[in-house]
C-alpha cells in the first residue's frame, strides 16, 4: 500500500471556507510590479538601457556630422619658392578650404605621419611643384585634388567646362539617420539578452527561482511578467531614442509610430526568447555573461549597427541577413526612414518570428527552475 | 488523521554516483516540531527538498497532508511554507513589497501587516531588502513562508550564521507558529537548537537515520544525563576503559587528552574518581560536570563532532 492511498479522506483537510482573496492575475500583477520597481531602482540598468544609447547617439552623431566643406591642412617644404606657393594658394578660389604651413622636411614628414597634414607640397622651382601623400588615405587624395586645382587656377589656368555643385544633406540621408535605427535595434538586443537572460540566471543563482516555484506561483505568469516588463521598457527605449533623434538632429520619421512599436515589440520578444534560451541551463552569472557575449558579438559587427553590411562580400551577406539583429535593423530603417509598410517586410519579420519562436520552444524544453 | 509529513525508503542518487539519501523514512504528526539533525553533507537539504517537492527522489514515497506531489502539487503548494537555505531575495525591493509579492501567489494569504508584526519587521517594512541585517533577512525569508498561512512549515537551517539574539527571535517565531497548530520540519546542525525546539528528531548521517526520538529520549539512551570530564597532569591516563569500572558510569570516551564519562549519578561517581586518582598518585588538571547534550549523543553514535568538516 502506498502512503498516498493510506491517508484518509480529503474532507479532513478541507481548507478555509472563506472566499479566496487573491484573483487569477494577482501573481502576475505583483511579479510585473516587482520587476519594474527593481529595474527602476537599479541605477546601472537605467544607465545602460536609457542613458548609454543616447550618449552613443550624441557622440557618434557629432563625430560624423556633415561638416561644412572639410578644411585640409598641408605642409609646404621650406625653400626659396615656399612663400610664393603659399601666396598662390591664398589667392586661389579654394583659399578658405586650405590651410598651409611652411615647415622643414623633418616636421613635414612627421606631421604627415601623424595625420596633422594631409599633403606635403615641395616647390622644386617657381613653376614646378611636387606632391607627397599616401594614396590609401582618402583625405590626402582629396587634398591633392583640391590643392592642385587651387595652384593651377591661381597660376592662371582657364577652365574649359563650366561646372556647378548642388549641395545635398537632407535629413534622411545623413549618417545620424542611418545610425539611430541601428542603435535602436542594438539596444533592443542588449536589453532583451541581458534583461531576460542575465536576470534569470541571476535569480537562479540566488535560488530565487527555486523559492518562487516552491509557492503556488504559475510559471507562465512569471515568464509573462518578465516579457511584459521588457515590452514596457521597449516602448520607453524607442520613444527616447527617436525623440532624441528628432529633437537633436531634426531626424524625419516617415513610418507610423504604431508600426515602429510593433516592430520593436517583435524585436524585443525575439531577443527575449534568445535570452531565455541562453539562460535555460547556466547556473552562474559568469557563464551566462560569456554566452550572451558570444551570441551578440557577431551581430554587433555584422548586422549593420554602425556601418552598412553592404561592405561585406555578397556571399557573407546572405548569412548576415538571416541574423535577427540584421532583420530588426533593416525593418526599423525601412519603416523609420522610408515609411515602408509591415506587409512589404514579411521576409525580415519572419526571420525575427522564427528566431524568437524557435528559441522559446527550445528554452521551455531545457529550462531549469532550480 | 493523516501524518503531516510522511516518507518511506527515500533514496536520492546524483548522477548515478553520489548517494545523498540512502533509504530514509519519517512520519511527522500534525502539530509537531520535528528536527533533521546532522553534520554538513549528511543529506539534510536533499531530504527536505524532496519533501518540499522541489527534487525528485530516485526512489521512495512522499506524502504531505495525505497528498502526493505527483497528483496534487498545486494544491499542496497552497498549504506549505518554505524557507530554503540561503535564498537571496531581491535587494531592490522593500520588505513590505517582498511579502506582498509572495502573498500574491496564494489564494488566501495572511495579511501583510499581520506577518510584519508577527516577525517584528514593522519598523523595517519600508527598508530595502539589501539594507537589512543577516537576522532581519532571515526573518524576512521566514515571513515569505508564513504569509502563505501554511499548515506545514519547512525550514532549512533557519538560524545558520545568525547571532544569538536573532536565533532566539526566530525560535520564538517558530514556537508561536507551532502553538497555533502548525507542523514544523526543520534541519539544523545546532544541537542546542534541536533540544530547545524539537518535539522529536532524527539524527542523520551519510543519508541515513542513525537515531530517532525526543531529545530527552536520545540523551537517556546515551545512558546518563550527566557528563564528567577530567584531565590528568602529564599524559598518564592509562587505559581509558579502566574508568568504566567506576560506580554509575555508563560509557567512557577520550578526546584530546580529556576523559569523558557518561554518568547517571555524579554524586556517586566523583568521590570514587577522586579516590582512584589519589591511589594512582596522579594529579587532576581539570574536572567538570555538565548535562549531557545531543552533541554527546552524536559523538557517541558516530565518533565525530557535528561541526567537524
Amino acid at each position: 500500500m502506498t502512503i498516498a492511498q493510506q491517508t484518509p479522506s480529503q474532507n479532513e483537510i478541507q481548507k478555509r471556507t472563506a472566499p479566496p482573496r487573491n484573483g487569477r492575475w494577482s501573481g502576475f500583477r505583483h511579479l510585473l510590479g516587482a520587476r519594474m520597481l527593481e529595474l527602476v531602482r537599479e541605477k546601472e540598468v537605467v544607465f545602460w538601457v536609457f542613458v548609454f544609447p543616447l550618449l552613443l547617439a550624441l557622440g557618434l552623431g557629432f563625430a560624423f556630422r556633415n561638416k561644412p566643406a572639410d578644411r585640409t591642412t598641408i605642409a609646404i617644404l621650406a625653400g626659396p619658392n615656399a612663400a610664393h606657393i603659399q601666396e598662390l594658394i591664398q589667392h586661389s578660389p579654394q583659399k578658405n578650404a586650405i590651410r598651409s604651413e611652411i615647415v622643414d622636411d623633418v616636421q613635414a614628414a612627421k606631421g604627415l605621419r601623424l595625420g596633422k597634414y594631409d599633403l606635403i607640397v615641395a616647390a622644386i622651382s617657381a613653376d614646378q611643384v611636387e606632391y607627397h601623400y599616401d594614396p590609401a588615405r582618402p583625405e590626402s587624395v582629396q587634398s591633392h585634388v583640391e590643392v592642385d586645382s587651387a595652384l593651377e587656377s591661381a597660376a592662371g589656368r582657364k577652365d574649359v567646362l563650366a561646372t556647378s555643385v548642388v549641395v545635398s544633406s537632407e535629413p534622411g540621408s545623413r549618417y545620424i539617420d542611418f545610425l539611430i535605427p541601428g542603435l535602436l535595434g542594438m539596444n533592443l538586443m542588449n536589453s532583451g539578452m541581458w534583461g531576460i537572460g542575465f536576470a534569470l540566471v541571476d535569480m537562479r543563482q540566488r535560488k530565487l527561482l527555486k523559492r518562487f516555484v516552491a509557492t503556488p506561483m504559475r510559471r507562465t505568469d512569471f515568464l509573462m511578467a518578465l516579457a511584459s516588463s521588457r515590452l514596457i521598457l521597449m516602448v520607453v527605449e524607442v520613444g527616447l531614442l527617436l525623440g532624441f533623434g528628432i529633437l537633436m538632429f531634426h531626424m524625419r520619421v516617415l513610418g507610423s509610430f504604431f508600426t515602429i512599436i510593433l516592430i520593436g515589440a517583435l524585436g524585443a520578444v525575439s531577443f527575449g526568447g534568445l535570452g531565455l534560451l541562453t539562460a535555460s541551463r547556466a547556473q552562474k552569472i559568469e557563464s551566462v555573461s560569456g554566452l550572451i557575449n558570444i551570441v551578440m558579438m557577431p551581430m554587433w559587427i555584422l548586422s549593420g549597427v554602425f556601418f552598412s553590411y553592404e561592405r561585406f562580400p555578397a556571399t557573407v551577406q546572405t548569412f548576415i541577413k538571416l541574423l535577427p539583429l540584421t532583420a530588426l535593423n533593416d525593418a526599423l530603417r525601412a519603416t523609420i526612414l522610408e515609411g515602408s509598410s509591415l506587409v512589404s517586410q514579411t521576409g525580415r519579420l519572419s526571420v525575427l518570428v522564427l528566431w524568437g519562436g524557435l528559441s522559446f520552444i527550445l528554452a521551455l524544453r531545457w529550462f531549469r527552475w532550480t | 488523521m493523516p501524518a503531516a509529513i510522511e516518507c518511506r525508503d527515500l533514496r536520492k542518487t546524483y548522477d548515478g554516483k553520489v548517494e545523498a539519501v540512502r533509504g530514509l523514512s519519517l512520519a511527522i504528526e500534525p502539530g509537531e516540531c520535528f528536527g533533521l539533525l546532522g553534520p554538513n553533507g549528511a543529506g539534510k537539504t536533499t531530504t527536505i527538498e524532496i519533501l518540499e517537492g522541489l527534487l525528485e527522489p530516485t526512489s521512495g514515497e512522499v506524502s504531505i497532508l495525505g497528498r502526493s506531489w505527483k497528483a496534487n502539487a498545486r494544491e499542496l503548494r497552497e498549504y506549505i511554507g518554505i524557507s530554503l537555505q540561503e535564498t537571496r531575495l531581491s535587494e531592490k525591493l522593500k520588505v513590505r513589497e517582498t511579502i506582498e509579492l509572495f502573498a500574491s501567489f496564494y489564494t488566501q494569504p495572511r495579511s501583510t501587516e499581520e506577518v510584519l508584526s508577527a516577525l517584528q519587521l514593522n519598523e523595517k517594512s519600508d527598508a530595502l531588502v539589501g539594507n537589512l541585517s543577516g537576522g532581519q533577512k532571515q526573518r524576512l525569508a521566514v515571513a515569505t513562508a508564513l504569509v502563505a498561512s501554511p499548515r506545514v512549515l519547512f525550514l532549512d537551517e533557519p538560524t545558520t550564521g545568525l547571532d544569538p539574539q536573532s536565533r532566539r527571535q526566530l525560535w520564538d517565531i517558530i514556537r508561536s507558529f507551532q502553538h497555533d497548530g502548525g507542523t514544523v520540519l526543520l534541519t539544523t546542525h545546532y544541537m542546542d537548537e534541536a533540544e530547545r525546539l524539537c518535539d522529536r528528531l532524527v539524527i542523520v548521517d551519510h543519508g541515513q537515520v542513525i537515531a530517532e526520538g525526543t531529545p530527552t529520549d536520545l540523551i537517556e539512551r546515551l545512558g546518563g544525563h550527566h557528563v564528567v570530564e577530567f584531565a590528568l597532569a602529564g599524559n598518564g591516563h592509562g587505559d581509558t576503559s579502566a574508568w568504566q569500572s567506576l560506580p554509575s558510569v555508563d560509557s567512557v570516551r577520550s578526546e584530546d587528552g580529556v576523559i569523558c564519562l557518561n554518568v547517571r549519578e555524579p554524586h556517586r561517581t566523583i568521590p570514587a574518581l577522586l579516590e582512584r586518582v589519589d591511589q594512582q598518585a596522579a594529579q587532576l588538571e581539570r574536572l567538570n560536570t555538565r548535562q549531557a547534550s545531543l552533541e554527546d549523543v552524536f559523538v557517541n553514535l558516530t565518533g565525530r563532532h557535528l561541526r567537524d568538516e
